[in-house]
C-alpha cells in the first residue's frame, strides 16, 4: 500500500506529460485514487521496510491527501484561466504530480537519507512551478526560493552527515546508519556531542524550509508569485514534509539523556517566528503575501508546540499542523479565485466579497477567522492546548505566545475586514465564484470545523499515538 | 592513525586542497577562471573520494569517485563555460569589490567550524573529526559565496562548493550508505540545468546575469 502511495502519483505525473489536453481531470483522478489509497492505509498494521507508515508519519500522509484532492478540483479551474500554453500546461500538471509523488516519499521512507532527497526533489517541482509565470516577479520569487533552499537542504544534509557519523561505532550495519527506526534505537548509546551538533545543522536546514527565521524570506514571494494550486500545496504539504524532519532529528536527539534537550532551540526559533511574522502581517498590502506570512506565523507556533513538548504539546503540534493545513489551503482557494475575479492581487483591489460574491466572501472570511485562531474552529483548539502545556511547562514565556498570537490575530481579522466586507470593489468582467472553488473551500473548513468542535475518536487516537511516538 | 601515518596524510592534503580552491573561488571575479577553478575543486574531491574509498576498503565510494570526476570535474564545467560563452565579454568579470573583506570572514568562518567541531566530536576518530572540520569550512565558504556575490553563475559555482563541501563529509563518515551520495550527485547535475535555464531566462529578459536586476521585482513593489 505504501509503495502504491508513492507510484500512483509517479505514473499520473507520467501520464499528465503525456497527454496535456487531458491533464486536469487525470490530475483530479489521481488524487482521489491517492486519497482512497491513505484512507485504505489506516487500516493496515504498521508495516516494516523501507517505506513504512508509523504512528508519526500516518497523520502527515492522510492530510497531505485530503488537501492534494482538495487542490487539484481546485485547480482544474484555476489553471484553466492562467492562459498557460500546452507545454506549461504538461510542465505544471506533471510537476504537481510529481511534487506529490515526492512528497509521499519523504513521509514514508524510513532512511532519513531517502527524505532528504525526497524532499530536495519536491522542491524543485515547486521552484519549476513558482517559475512559471515567466514574468520578472515570478523569476525573482524562484530564485530566491530556489537559492535559499539550497542553502537550507545543504546544511540539513550535513546534519544528516553529523548523525551517522554519531550512529557509526554502535551501528552493526551501514544501513543502520541512517535509518530512523534504527537511529532512534541506538541514540541512547550514540556520542552526545555529535547528536547536538547534527541537531542545530538539521534544526535549521529543515527549518529554512518550514519558513522558521530567520531564512523564512523565500515563502512569501513563492506563494504571492506562482499559481494558487502551489501556494496551497507549499503551504499545506512542503512544510509539514520539513517540520517532520525537524520531529524526527528531535526525537532522535532527546532519547540521549546526556544531549541537550532540543525543545528550547525549538521554542525560541518558533517564538521569534511568531513575533516576527506577526508584526509583518500588520504591513501587507498584497492578498496572497499576506497568507504567506501567515503560514510563517503558523509554523512558529507548531514550532513552539513541538518544543514545549510532552504528549499535549505535542499533540497540540499534531492537531495545529493539520489545522493550519486544511484552513490554510481553504484560505488560498478563496483568495486565488477573489483575485481572479478582481483582476488584481492587492488587497486594495479586493473588498466587499461578501457582498458581490457572498458563498466565496463568507468563506474567505471564515477560513481568516480560523486563522485568527477563532472558535469553532481546530486552530482555535490546537492553541489552547499549547496555551495551557506552556502554562505548566514554561508559565513565564507565555505572555509573550499570547502576545504573538493577539499581534498576529487581529492583523488577519483587520485584514478580513478590508477584503471581505464594505462596499464591493469593481471587477472588469462579471464572473461567478463556481463550484471548482466552493466545494473543496467549504469542505476543508467543514473538516476544520469538526476538527474544532468535536475531534471524532478514531483521528484523536491517531493523533495522540503519533504524539506518544514523540515522546 | 596521526602524522605521518600516509593514508591520514594524504587525506588531509586532499581536504586541505579543496579548502584552499574555496578560496580562490572567493576572490576570483573572472568567470572563465572560476569555472576552471570548480572543476578543480571536483577533480580534488574525487581523488578524496577515491582515496577514502583505498583506505577504508570501500569501493562504492570509487563509484562515487567516478560520478564526481565526470560530473563536478567535466561535464557540469563544460557546461558552464557553453553558457558564459553565449554572454557579450563586457559580461565576463563582475566588479571587484569587498575582496579584502570577504578573505577575512572566510578565515573567520574556518576557524569557527574548528572550533564548533572538533570538541563536539571528542569521541570519533582523529581521521573523521579533522575531515569534517575541513568539510564544514567549505560549505560555509560556499555560503559566504553565495552571499557575497552578485552574479548568477557565482552564486551557483557557491551552491556547487557547498556541495563538494557535503560529498567531502560523507565520504569521511565510514560506511555511509551509498544511495544519499549517488542522488545527491544526480540532484547537482538537475539542480545545475535548472540553474542554467534559470540564467538563460534571466539573459534573454533582462540582457544580464547580475540577479540584482532582480531587485526592483522584490517583494509588493509600490
Amino acid at each position: 500500500m505504501t509503495l502504491w502511495l508513492i507510484l500512483v502519483p509517479a505514473l499520473a505525473a507520467a501520464l499528465c506529460a503525456a497527454l496535456p489536453a487531458r491533464a486536469a481531470q487525470l490530475n483530479i483522478l489521481a488524487s482521489g485514487v491517492t486519497l482512497l489509497l491513505a484512507l485504505l492505509l489506516l487500516g493496515e498494521p504498521a508495516g516494516g521496510g523501507w517505506l513504512r507508515a508509523d504512528a508519526l508519519n500516518t497523520p502527515f500522509v492522510l492530510i497531505a491527501a485530503i488537501v492534494g484532492f482538495g487542490t487539484a478540483v481546485f485547480s482544474a479551474q484555476d489553471i484553466a484561466g492562467d492562459g498557460f500554453d500546452t507545454r506549461q500546461n504538461r510542465a505544471y500538471h506533471a510537476a504537481f504530480q510529481g511534487f506529490m509523488a515526492a512528497h509521499f516519499l519523504a513521509l514514508l521512507a524510513d532512511n532519513l537519507g531517502v527524505m532528504w532527497v525526497a524532499i530536495e526533489a519536491g522542491t524543485l517541482a515547486c521552484v519549476l512551478m513558482v517559475a512559471l509565470h515567466r514574468t520578472p516577479a515570478a523569476i525573482e520569487a524562484a530564485w530566491k526560493f530556489f537559492i535559499l533552499c539550497g542553502v537550507g537542504i545543504a546544511l540539513a544534509l550535513f546534519g544528516l552527515i553529523v548523525l551517522a557519523l554519531a550512529a557509526q561505532p554502535v551501528a552493526g550495519h551501514a544501513e543502520g546508519q541512517l535509518s530512523y527506526t534504527a537511529l532512534r534505537a541506538l541514540a541512547p548509546r550514540a556520542d552526545a556531542g555529535l547528536l547536538n551538533l547534527a541537531f542545530i545543522f538539521l534544526l535549521v536546514g529543515f527549518g529554512t524550509k518550514a519558513g522558521l527565521a530567520p531564512l523564512h524570506s523565500w515563502l512569501p514571494d513563492a506563494h504571492a508569485e506562482g499559481p494558487t494550486p502551489i501556494a496551497a500545496v507549499l503551504s499545506g504539504l512542503l512544510l509539514n514534509a520539513a517540520m517532520l524532519g525537524i520531529l524526527r532529528g528531535k526525537s532522535i536527539v532527546a532519547a540521549h539523556p546526556e544531549a541537550i534537550p532540543p525543545g528550547p532551540f525549538l521554542i525560541v526559533m518558533g517564538l521569534v517566528t511568531l513575533l516576527l511574522a506577526g508584526f509583518s502581517l500588520w504591513r501587507r498590502r498584497d492578498a496572497k503575501r499576506l497568507f504567506g506570512w501567515s503560514s510563517i506565523e503558523h509554523m512558529g507556533i507548531t514550532a513552539i508546540a513541538f518544543g514545549v513538548g510532552g504528549v499535549a504539546g505535542h499533540m497540540a503540534g499534531l492537531l495545529h499542523l493539520w489545522g493550519h493545513s486544511l484552513v490554510k489551503s481553504a484560505a488560498f482557494f478563496a483568495v486565488g479565485r477573489a483575485v481572479r475575479i478582481k483582476g488584481a492581487q492587492h488587497m486594495a483591489a479586493i473588498g466587499g466579497l461578501a457582498t458581490s460574491h457572498p458563498a466565496l466572501g463568507w468563506g474567505l472570511a471564515l477560513a481568516m477567522a480560523a486563522l485568527a485562531g477563532l472558535p469553532p474552529f481546530s486552530l482555535f483548539a490546537s492553541e489552547l492546548l499549547l496555551a495551557t502545556a506552556m502554562g505548566r511547562e514554561a508559565p513565564w514565556l507565555l505572555p509573550l505566545l499570547i502576545f504573538g498570537l493577539l499581534v498576529a490575530g487581529t492583523a488577519l481579522l483587520h485584514a478580513m475586514q478590508r477584503l471581505c466586507f464594505g462596499l464591493p470593489t469593481p471587477q472588469p468582467a462579471p464572473m461567478e465564484a463556481g463550484l471548482a472553488t466552493l466545494l473543496p473551500l467549504w469542505g476543508h473548513l467543514v473538516l476544520a470545523m469538526i476538527l474544532g468542535v468535536a475531534l471524532p475518536g478514531p483521528l484523536a487516537a491517531m493523533l495522540l499515538e503519533a504524539a506518544r511516538a514523540l515522546t | 592513525m596521526g602524522f605521518g601515518d600516509t593514508s591520514y596524510d594524504v587525506a588531509h592534503v586532499l581536504g586541505g586542497g579543496m579548502l584552499l580552491i574555496s578560496f580562490v573561488l572567493l576572490y576570483q571575479r573572472r568567470i572563465f577562471a572560476l569555472v576552471n577553478a570548480l572543476a578543480l575543486q571536483g577533480v580534488v574531491l574525487a581523488l578524496a573520494a577515491a582515496w577514502q574509498g583505498h583506505v577504508q576498503g570501500a569501493p562504492q565510494l570509487y563509484i562515487t569517485a567516478v560520478i564526481a570526476l565526470a560530473a563536478k570535474g567535466v561535464l557540469i564545467p563544460i557546461y558552464l563555460r557553453r553558457l558564459v560563452m553565449q554572454l557579450p565579454p563586457a559580461r565576463r568579470a563582475e566588479p571587484a569589490s569587498g575582496i579584502g573583506a570577504s578573505m577575512i570572514a572566510g578565515f573567520l568562518l574556518v576557524g569557527l567550524s574548528i572550533l564548533v567541531v572538533l570538541p563536539a566530536t571528542a569521541g570519533a576518530r582523529a581521521l573523521a573529526r579533522e575531515d569534517l572540520a575541513i568539510a564544514l569550512s567549505v560549505v560555509l565558504l560556499g555560503l559566504l559565496m553565495m552571499v557575497t556575490r552578485r552574479t548568477a553563475l557565482a552564486q551557483i559555482a557557491g551552491l556547487m562548493t557547498l556541495e563538494n563541501g557535503l560529498v567531502l563529509a560523507a565520504v569521511g563518515v565510514a560506511g555511509m550508505p551509498l544511495v544519499v551520495e549517488l542522488s545527491t550527485a544526480g540532484l547537482v547535475l538537475v539542480i545545475a540545468v535548472i540553474a542554467g535555464v534559470f540564467a538563460r531566462v534571466l539573459h534573454e529578459r533582462f540582457d544580464s546575469l547580475d540577479t540584482s536586476v532582480l531587485d526592483p521585482h522584490r517583494g509588493e513593489g509600490t
